[in-house]
């Protein structure tokens, strides 16, 4: 019994060890260090946000392109400077153009992008709308309770059986 | 009337079908520039020749000139070259930024590949990069007589981007800024 306890001990220490020496290798990929700690949690939510210009569909945060490391430093010098992030989206934008943002403001060039799902979806509804309007109303004398259908298809059936 | 709308259908497919067409001759990687119709972003930077020259936006000169975006390391950038050598003997102005580079890895490119560009600028931080966007080598952007970003070319510049917007572009600023 105590030979179980302790390799079942050794089983979940060395779990324990892997999985603290796998964050331990993700966390050496890349150390950016703040002077303050709240700059980080915004680093964080501005790096998941910007795209990588090189990448099809990767964030900052997500992708190891060349473009993507200089971009997260850029990111990270104007966080020191004390800019807000709208600001640093605005000076990233202004150099990256609208494709930079996964969530670009609503402009000329971004207004199909942001207009048409809501107006697919509007016409959709009018059309539903538009053809439940156009069927004929099923007549309500034209619905059979099943004692008359019953009786109906017995009528039938001596009709037959006459024949 | 009921008749037409019998077509509706077809007439939506074929809308469809042709966004679709024109959607397979997008290419996905080539970004807008936010710099067209800007003014080029000012710098300050030493020549690939030496770290005692430095240039600036006024060393544009007011020439229509091309920038193009260079690098060593750049595999494209090796198929390029020879059109640019081309170009620059017909006298086409260009101005080459070598971007995340070493000095005397540059300076060997340029001796064995020949030098076509008029003012050679020394970008090893890529900060003149990140004021134009550039997220690739390489590029090559137009600047007219007033210093005015007109057109961007990401990827290789050959004979047929020459022939095409790039090239039409850059003969008629030329031409505009002869006549003055």
């Amino acid at each position: 019994m105590n030979k179980w306890l302790r390799s079942l001990c050794w089983v979940i220490v060395s779990g324990l060890l892997t999985v603290a020496g796998g964050s331990l290798a993700v966390a050496g990929i890349e150390v950016v260090e703040f002077s303050q700690p709240e700059l980080r949690e915004r680093y964080q939510g501005l790096i998941e946000e910007l795209r990588c210009p090189k990448c099809q569909n990767q964030n900052l945060a997500d992708s190891d392109a060349p473009i993507s490391i200089d971009l997260r430093q850029q990111v990270r010098t104007l966080l020191e400077e004390g800019l807000d992030d709208g600001a640093i989206k605005r000076e990233l934008v202004s150099r990256y153009s609208d494709f930079i943002l996964y969530r670009p403001a609503v402009n000329r060039a971004t207004a199909v992008l942001w207009g048409l799902p809501p107006a697919l979806l509007l016409a959709g509804v009018a059309l539903l709308v538009l053809l439940r309007r156009r069927r004929p109303q099923p007549a309500t004398s034209s619905v059979l309770s099943t004692e008359q259908r019953v009786a109906e298809l017995l009528a039938d059936q001596q009709q037959e059986h006459r024949r | 009337m009921s008749r037409l709308k019998l077509y509706l259908p077809l007439a939506l497919f074929a809308l469809l079908a042709g966004l679709l067409y024109r959607g397979l001759n997008n290419d996905p990687t080539e970004l807008p520039s936010a710099l067209i119709g800007q003014p080029f972003p000012a710098f300050q930077l030493e020549s690939v020749e030496s770290a005692e020259r430095t240039y600036s936006v006024a060393s544009l000169d007011g020439k229509v000139t091309l920038v193009n975006v260079w690098a060593t390391w750049c595999f494209a950038c090796r198929i390029e070259h020879a059109m640019l050598n081309q170009l620059a003997e017909q006298g086409v102005n260009i101005v080459g930024l070598n971007y995340k580079d070493t000095r005397p890895e540059a300076q060997r490119w340029l001796v064995e590949r020949g030098d076509p560009y008029w003012l050679n600028l020394f970008d090893p931080r890529g900060e003149l990069g990140f004021d134009l966007g550039v997220y690739g080598a390489p590029e090559t952007y137009l600047v007219d007589a007033d210093g005015i970003v007109r057109h961007r070319r990401v990827g290789v510049v050959d004979e047929r981007i020459w022939a095409g917007e790039l090239g039409e572009l850059y003969r008629r600023y030329a031409a505009e800024a002869g006549d003055e």
